[in-house]
């Protein structure tokens, strides 16, 4: 499998649109610490960048490169390897590329400056974000044969993990409002993981002691360390579940 | 030896390969030949399991291929033209291809040589032409030394002084007993190097005969009579 995944890395990293958002997200992190005048103050607005910037980037960018890549991609399949190994070291080498992307632009500032568990755990959060999208991209740029539709099909995604399913969720609260759906709503928020990574790390920040009894409810569940375990085995299952639908239907795509 | 068993394939509500049974000895040099949109490509294809046939199954060199991946070490496939990354250079798609095929240490570096490829090796494909693409895409056909040759539109956009020796490499190569698949609209360019023909047309293999049927059949010199006859 590193036989082509040497090869996938060269290709990915003479791409400059990683290098820009690695920048970005650099010059973005050291302003926000150095005009917040509490560390808590940063974290809380590093958590509303990444939850925007890093999901976006990771669809977009992966989707564009799948499609730019269909050429290489049928180079590899004429050749003796298995469509899983290509498969694989695409996946692994978008991941690799985005993921170091994400450590040295936001991960070392935000270490840096809130050197603690919550830290950790929102460079964790960031970085699994990018696992999530990379793989949501994959099996958008592998059902859709269209580069236009494909790259549609990620903006809608994003729009619908950012935007929509927040409203929907608004929605239900204000309709049923009359009955207990706080515990319910816990488990809602596992379909979303841009939400799961808000709440968990809102959660750590003491900003929760205002959210009114569903703030209750959910510190006592997303405070814990069980709870906390399984957000995050949720969000692992949110990389492998696309991932490994996007390599089923790979293996029996016609190129 | 490829053998094709009751082929079909579909896309969408279009039948592209209809019930499609052919068989390639070892040594034979088959014109692979019909209008566009017959199905050559989506048959090779198969061939290579770039495409998953619904049904039927593909038998290389004895064995089935479904799900298998190493017997493309014996095949050199070229593909029709512009396939292929744009931002690498000629030299790295090619240090590439030896990276994944180190095992395959006997290459043939001859077409590299006639075609002096050597000296642009640090031109990316995206700036290249066409005719220079099909250059690079011969090169690698013929690189790992295989035992079957398959060439989807070999010819198509080189200059006449590269296919000639694009085809006295593929008479070589067929002197020493390999297979050769060749699709092509230019049949006159076919009649040095073939000794069989297979005709396709919408999804069907009307025929595959020898040449030399060919020849008692209809009385003609010419391929592409021959073939004139045949289908009338």
């Amino acid at each position: 499998m590193n036989k082509i995944y040497k090869h996938v890395m060269v290709d990915i990293i003479r791409n400059r649109m990683v290098l820009f958002y690695t920048l970005l997200l650099f010059i973005v992190s050291l302003s926000i610490f150095s005009l917040e005048d509490t560390s808590s103050k940063g974290i809380l607005s590093m958590l509303n960048i990444i939850l925007m910037i890093v999901p976006l980037v990771s669809l977009i960018f992966s989707t564009i490169y799948m499609y730019n890549s269909g050429e290489f991609i049928e180079l590899l399949l004429s050749q003796p390897l298995k469509r899983n190994t290509i498969w694989w070291s695409l996946f692994i080498g978008l991941l690799t590329a985005l993921g170091l992307a994400f450590l040295l632009g936001a991960g070392i500032v935000i270490l840096i400056f809130e050197t603690s568990l919550l830290g950790l755990m929102l460079v964790l959060c960031g970085l699994l974000l990018s696992c999530i999208f990379t793989a949501l991209a994959l099996l958008a740029a592998v059902l859709t044969k269209d580069k236009a539709k494909g790259i549609g099909l990620s903006i809608m995604l994003w729009l619908y993990f950012t935007i929509i399913f927040d409203g929907i969720v608004l929605f239900m609260l204000f309709q049923l409002s009359d009955y207990p759906i706080e515990k319910f709503m816990i488990a809602i928020s596992m379909f979303n993981p841009i939400d799961l990574a808000r709440i968990l790390i809102l959660m750590q920040l003491d900003v929760s002691a205002l959210m009114g009894y569903t703030g209750a409810i959910f510190k006592d569940f997303f405070g814990t360390a069980s709870g906390i375990s399984l957000s995050f085995g949720t969000l692992v299952l949110w990389v492998i579940i696309p991932f490994m639908y996007s390599l089923r239907y790979f293996k029996k795509k016609d190129l | 030896m490829i053998i094709t068993e009751h082929l079909h394939k579909r896309f969408g509500s279009q039948q592209v390969l209809r019930d499609v049974h052919i068989t390639c000895r070892p040594g034979a040099c088959i014109a692979l030949i019909g209008p566009n949109g017959s199905g050559k490509t989506t048959l090779i294809k198969s061939i290579l399991q770039m495409v998953i046939p619904d049904r039927g199954k593909i038998i290389f060199q004895g064995d089935d291929i479904t799900g298998q991946c190493e017997y493309r070490a014996k095949i050199g496939f070229m593909p029709q033209m512009t396939r292929y990354p744009e931002n690498m250079t000629i030299g790295e798609v090619i240090s590439m291809m030896m990276d994944i095929r180190k095992d395959q240490k006997n290459r043939d570096e001859e077409l590299l040589e006639q075609y002096q490829l050597k000296d642009i090796y640090h031109k990316r494909m995206g700036t290249l032409s066409g005719g220079m693409r099909q250059k690079v895409g011969a090169c690698l056909a013929f690189l790992f030394q295989p035992d079957v040759f398959i060439l989807d539109e070999p010819t198509a956009g080189l200059d006449p002084l590269s296919t000639e020796i694009l085809k006295q490499k593929i008479i070589k190569e067929k002197s020493k007993g390999k297979t050769t698949i060749i699709t092509s609209h230019v049949l006159s360019e076919l009649d040095e190097m073939i000794s069989e023909v297979i005709y396709m047309h919408e999804g069907q293999v009307l025929f595959q005969k020898s040449m030399e049927d060919l020849k008692l059949a209809t009385q003609e010199v010419k391929l592409s009579k021959m073939i004139a006859k045949m289908i009338a």
